[in-house]
């Protein structure tokens, strides 16, 4: 035996991995310069990027109209909706920013990030904006951060009142926006032809998710019943109207429903979320039927051995399960209503698109298709980006707990 | 059936009559005949495809019979939802695979049940949740979850989690089949306390020491009957049928 052989210790150290730690050179040849074609790739696309980003940033900064966007701004964000009543819709911002503000602190895993987020966020709006808005986006920044640093006491109590603000949080944004019925006061009616813009958009967005969920859920369960009718039912909703596109169901709502039900009027905003919840909830109760599949017989065995009845199985351990399974598919099909919202065009309701199509009518603007398109589009952006984002922390987050 | 001049006949807690079970046109179940007493351990023993674990899972009614008659703690298992629902309550049951919740900790899938079924308290559950858990020997993973835990760990959970109902049946299908070599001891001792604490248990198993150790009656299956039953003196010292001889000299030998 040579000597040089290491003998083993009584017990093996458990060491800590090695740290990969980069310059900015070291991580630039690892990354672009690792081989001589990568590199020829780098230098061709930079270039490339380049000559693009320059035309690109030169008629941003130089030719661009951009006035078309500030002048019509409050159009683009609430439509036609009254000026004496936007503080409502400010309001509904500022008790987001508060909810978010304390969910981070209370959930988020980031703190420093949040931190960081809600203490320069006060004062990055002020920047950004002018006139009333600065005012409100103070505040919103405000409610942020006032909810944030609240969040640091850290009581299982204000954890309740959160969830609880979430909850209630929906049913009060409708009460906000739509008012009640008297036609004057602090809370007059405004009724849903005068929504629009953003407001509109996000509005179908959400009654579009708050409803279709629990339908589409509750369609996917159907047609997994063992009762013949029932799952007959369902299966006939689903593929019908998954065999149908939204346009026509959002024209059926619109142009059929009167014809169906004389001497009724529903709203006309009301009839297209109808059209977008029912239209939704089909492909829903597909994503959610695929979560569903996943899960092991033995999962449905041990519930019903332990004495649980079919609902309470479905509620504490089949679905808690299957939903999660689904999560990156659900939000993917959110992201995808909150496009398809646009469509209400064609029914003659004035989302984003809508008033985007309204804007370039005027005859100032005429031709600036370029500014309102690029603008609308960078709005749809941001919003899909954080609810994707959104939905990527959920799912770390549940993934943590196994 | 041996052991009943041992017992009262009235503590009969568990009675099949001429069970039968078809798969399609597969005749899984051919006329299951066995009477269970409070506090004796049964001990189910075959080749796969005997129809053993199917046997024991119409207990409990995961599997349905299509005649014959099961009798569980007094109560006829028929299509009444809520007599099966009463005979889950009674019979705790221990699966090959562990099933354990993933998306719950360990005292969750522990008190889960108790709570929504029984109807106790969160903290009455827990004090009896923490109980089980230091019984079966793992009190310190009470907030971890299933897949943080070693096989041997999960299947103790298991049988926790079963016990949390405090049945007064315990049915184990396979309960080693699935675990690594050296965790099988740790899962069989807390069945052996188990079975000398008196609980009912029928227990399907290759696990011949176990059976040796705590069976009261073993009864050996093959081709959806039970070819011979008895005490395991008799069935490892003197077996009666050709079958049961070859298939012990089978699983013995190695």
């Amino acid at each position: 035996m040579s000597t040089t052989t290491t003998s083993l210790p009584a017990r093996a150290e458990a060491l800590p991995p090695p740290t990969e730690r980069y310059t900015v050179l070291g991580w630039l040849h690892k990354n672009l310069f690792s081989t001589w074609y990568n590199a020829l790739l780098t230098v061709i696309f930079g270039v490339v990027v380049i000559l693009l980003l320059r035309s690109a940033l030169e008629w941003a900064l130089t030719q661009a109209r951009w006035e078309v966007i500030t002048a019509n701004l409050r159009l683009f964000m609430v439509g036609q909706y009254p000026a004496a009543a936007t503080w409502r819709a400010w309001a509904c911002v500022v008790l987001l920013a508060l909810l978010i503000g304390l969910s981070w602190g209370i959930w988020g895993r980031n703190q420093r990030a949040g931190a960081i987020t809600f203490g320069a966020l006060p004062f990055l709006l002020a920047i950004l904006a002018h006139g009333e808005a600065r005012v409100a986006l103070l505040i919103v920044g405000v409610a942020g951060a006032i909810g944030f640093a609240l969040s640091r006491w850290r009581s299982a109590q204000l954890q309740r009142i959160t969830i609880l603000g979430w909850v209630i949080y929906f049913p009060l944004v409708i009460l906000l926006i739509s008012g009640l019925g008297s036609a004057d006061g602090p809370l007059s009616l405004v009724t849903t032809n005068l929504w629009g813009g953003l407001l509109l958009t996000l509005l179908l967005t959400v009654v579009g998710i708050v409803f279709s969920f629990p339908l589409g859920v509750l369609l996917a369960l159907g047609r997994q019943s063992s009762l013949p009718i029932v799952r007959a039912l369902c299966v006939i909703y689903i593929e019908v109207i998954r065999g149908v596109p939204l346009i026509t169901v959002l024209f059926m709502a619109q142009l059929m429903l009167p014809l169906f039900l004389p001497g009724v009027t529903i709203d006309r905003v009301v009839r297209a979320m109808a059209g977008i919840v029912l239209f939704s909830a089909a492909y829903l109760a597909e994503n959610v039927r695929g979560g569903l599949q996943a899960i092991p017989r033995g999962q449905y065995e041990a519930a019903r051995a332990l004495g649980l009845n079919t609902w309470k199985m479905m509620l504490l351990i089949i679905l808690p399960q299957a939903l999660k399974a689904v999560i990156p598919i659900l939000v993917g099909q959110f992201i995808a209503l909150f496009k398809d919202t646009s469509l209400v065009v064609i029914v003659g309701l004035l989302d984003l698109m809508g008033i985007a199509k309204a804007v370039l009518a005027q005859p100032d603007f005429l031709g600036l298709q370029a500014e309102v398109y690029l603008f609308v589009a960078l709005v749809y952006g941001v919003f899909c980006y954080l609810m994707s984002a959104f939905s990527q922390r959920l799912e770390a987050r549940l993934n943590a707990a196994r | 059936m041996t052991m009943t001049e041992q017992h009262h006949p009235n503590d009969l807690i568990i009675i099949c009559r001429d069970v039968h079970k078809w798969y399609g046109h597969y005749h899984a179940l051919r006329g299951i005949n066995m009477q269970v007493h409070k506090g004796e351990v049964v001990v189910i023993f075959g080749p796969s495809g005997s129809g053993k674990s199917t046997f024991i899972r119409t207990i409990n009614r995961l599997e349905e019979h299509q005649r014959g008659e099961i009798i569980v703690d007094g109560i006829r298992l028929t299509h009444d939802v809520r007599d099966i629902e009463r005979i889950r309550m009674e019979t705790g049951m221990v699966f090959q695979q562990f099933n354990l919740f993933p998306h719950l900790t360990v005292m969750d899938n522990i008190t889960l049940a108790p709570i929504w079924v029984r109807g106790w308290s969160k903290a009455q559950a827990e004090e009896i949740g923490m109980q089980l858990l230091k019984r079966v020997g793992i009190p310190e993973q009470a907030r971890k979850y299933p897949g943080q835990l070693s096989g041997g760990q999960q299947q103790r959970v298991a049988i926790a989690r079963a016990l949390a109902m405090q049945p007064k049946i315990m049915l184990f299908d396979e309960p080693t089949s699935a675990l690594d070599p050296e965790m099988i001891k740790e899962v069989l001792d807390v069945m052996i306390e188990l079975a000398e604490s008196g609980m009912t248990m029928l227990v399907v198993t290759h696990e011949m020491g176990f059976a040796r150790a705590v069976a009261d009656t073993m009864y050996f299956f093959d081709q959806g009957q039970i070819v011979e039953s008895g005490p395991p003196e008799q069935i490892f010292g003197d077996p009666k049928e050709a079958r049961t001889k070859l298939f012990l000299s089978q699983i013995l030998s190695h």
